[in-house]
């Protein structure tokens, strides 16, 4: 629907979307901008949209005791890598599996991951069940395990699979392949499209998660990013000891330390390598939505 | 009688087995992430002592839910839940609408594409972050409000510790994450109408809001249903990010900020009251659970496509 370009309507309109882009990019800006002011700036004016003096105090402190921000990284890099990786190929496997009108036991275990999705036993147990009887405190198991699979993506790659032409078991089922070969030489290499859209959402869910951090992490060399920026709001002051680590620091000095820029430099590293992937997210998400955007 | 029947099983086993062994991680996983924790609810009905696990505690009944329902604390709970909820669901759904059909009125292709980023990347961030974000703004020394406020004369607020607030806040900040990815798919809704309609409205003479309210909205009152139909059926269940990491646990503020699954981790994580918690925990999941199944078969009725079931 292409009306007038200059009428009142529009104008108003284009104003409007112009005003909330700017409350959309004002937050993140923010926090760049704060990460890059000088503390005694912000100490006695305040945080600003535009640093009074350009410092690059709160990085240069971060990259100088790095050891912190580099555990954070690799716990979460490595959660993300193998979890996605893991998570994919159980889900697809089972999905595949589901997505298969001849087998027997289809309905049964669809009913039987489908409940789950209506009726959680909770946090207590779940809770009990991962510290007092795996003992996974403080593992990257505890990391890992929760997120692996998630019933949402079963259906979503199921309903792709669905889609999958039955001619194309039955012909290869004639020629004599088994089903493995069926499903690692010709099911999957078709499946990128939906393998990708899962795999990014995981990947975005597993760089992102800081839950199972907050329940069974307390050793600070295993935090996740998210955890970090969490407990840097909360315990600033205890993590930018431990980031000093072998350096004895006096009181004095411990003042000195670019607290607040600090934080949101921190904040910065941890978004930043999202905003470089999100980009290709928008092109695989618009095509997954449509993929899978319905029914379980 | 019994050998056919085995004979049968076995048969139907053998042709299914790879199959079945595809679906085997996934579904031994779901069992003990998803349907031991099920047993596990029992521990509502008992008084749990660590030391002797779930099962060897001593069973208690009613007890914990009757302390839980006498308890200032559930009004409070419930109540702040479903009303933010509500106020999410409704403020949602009026916002990316109205976004989709702002956006189905570009010209420009770029432009669009512009602001569908520009409004799709908080989906990427954390609550952690968001919590961040809002602290530049809300933080009651340095934030950005705070010194505008002072800048024009008004007296600062403590935001950290003022409930009122947050009741205006939370729907802020929860549209700010959200709305990209609703306006787009009320946006792809629209994609779908079909073009000849707004030419002949045009030929008949229909100005631009007449256009909207009787070709659009129309054309988009199945899916806002279905999409708020399926959010009731989850009304019981909090963003836990959002209400935990957004107020800063400040306890000053609870009264306001404080919801079902924040009182749940509060209550097993810092008081380690194991009854209270998991009593409201299993009441939440039992009146979702009836909850998300009469939604599910409504939306059902309407449009078989979009239910889960």
């Amino acid at each position: 629907m292409r009306g007038s370009k200059l009428s009142l309507s529009r104008i108003v309109m284009h104003v409007f979307l112009i005003a909330m882009s700017i409350l959309f990019i004002v937050p993140l800006w923010s926090i760049l901008s704060i990460s890059l002011s000088r503390e005694v700036d912000i100490a006695s004016l305040g945080y600003r949209l535009i640093p009074i003096h350009l410092d690059f105090q709160a990085y240069r402190f971060i990259l100088q005791n790095p050891i912190t921000i580099i555990n954070a990284y690799k716990v979460t890099i490595i959660i993300s890598c193998i979890g996605t990786f893991l998570s994919v190929l159980m889900i697809s496997m089972c999905a595949y599996a589901l997505s298969r009108s001849d087998f027997k036991y289809r309905g049964v275990i669809t009913f039987y991951l489908f409940f789950t999705m209506l009726f959680s036993g909770g946090l207590v147990p779940y809770y009990i069940l991962m510290t007092k009887y795996l003992h996974l405190q403080n593992t990257y198991l505890a990391l890992i395990l929760p997120l692996l699979g998630s019933v949402w993506y079963i259906f979503l790659m199921r309903t792709f699979f669905q889609q999958l032409p039955d001619s194309l078991v039955e012909s290869a089922t004639i020629d004599g392949a088994g089903e493995w070969r069926i499903y690692f030489r010709i099911i999957l290499p078709l499946s990128t499209p939906v393998l990708a859209t899962v795999g990014l959402l995981q990947l975005l869910n597993y760089w992102n998660a800081w839950f199972q951090a907050l329940l069974f992490i307390d050793k600070p060399q295993m935090y996740p990013l998210q955890y970090l920026l969490q407990v840097m709001m909360n315990n600033i002051q205890e993590i930018l000891k431990n980031m000093q680590e072998g350096v004895s620091v006096d009181a004095g000095q411990l003042a000195a330390i670019p607290s607040e820029s600090t934080r949101m430099a921190m904040c910065i590293l941890a978004i930043g390598p999202m905003l470089f992937i999100f980009p290709f997210f928008q092109k695989y998400f618009a095509k997954g939505l449509t993929v899978g955007s319905v029914k379980g | 009688m019994a050998i056919n029947h085995t004979k049968k099983f076995l048969k139907h086993f053998k042709k299914n087995r790879f199959l079945l062994a595809l679906t085997l991680p996934m579904v031994i996983y779901t069992f003990i992430f998803s349907y031991t924790p099920m047993f596990g609810a029992m521990v509502a009905f008992k008084r749990y002592q660590f030391d002797k696990g779930i099962l060897g505690s001593e069973w208690v009944g009613l007890s914990n839910f009757k302390f839980l329902f006498t308890s200032p604390d559930l009004i409070r709970i419930v109540r702040n839940t479903l009303g933010y909820n509500a106020l999410f669901i409704i403020s949602t759904l009026l916002a990316s609408v109205a976004i989709a059909l702002m956006l189905y009125e570009l010209t420009s292709k770029k432009l669009l594409k512009a602001y569908q980023s520009i409004m799709f990347f908080p989906h990427f961030l954390s609550w952690v972050v968001v919590a961040y974000m809002a602290y530049a703004f809300l933080n009651p020394r340095s934030g950005m409000l705070n010194q505008w406020f002072a800048n024009f004369g008004l007296d600062t607020i403590d935001w950290y510790n003022h409930t009122t607030a947050w009741v205006y806040i939370f729907p802020l900040a929860h549209l700010w994450k959200v709305i990209g990815m609703n306006a787009i798919m009320y946006y792809a809704a629209l994609m779908g109408i079909d073009p000849t309609y707004y030419e002949a409205a045009k030929i008949d003479g229909a100005n631009k809001w007449k256009i909207v309210t009787k070709i659009s909205l129309p054309f988009l009152y199945p899916l806002m249903t279905i999409l708020v139909i399926l959010a009731i059926g989850h009304i019981f269940s909090a963003d836990f990010g959002l209400f935990y990491q957004l107020p800063m646990n400040s306890p000053t503020i609870y009264s306001t900020t404080d919801v079902i699954d924040t009182y749940v981790f509060r209550a097993l994580m810092q008081l380690g009251n194991i009854g209270m918690s998991s009593s409201a925990d299993l009441t939440k999941s039992v009146l979702g659970f009836v909850l998300i199944v009469t939604t599910n078969a409504i939306v059902r009725k309407i449009n078989p496509e979009r239910s889960l079931f």
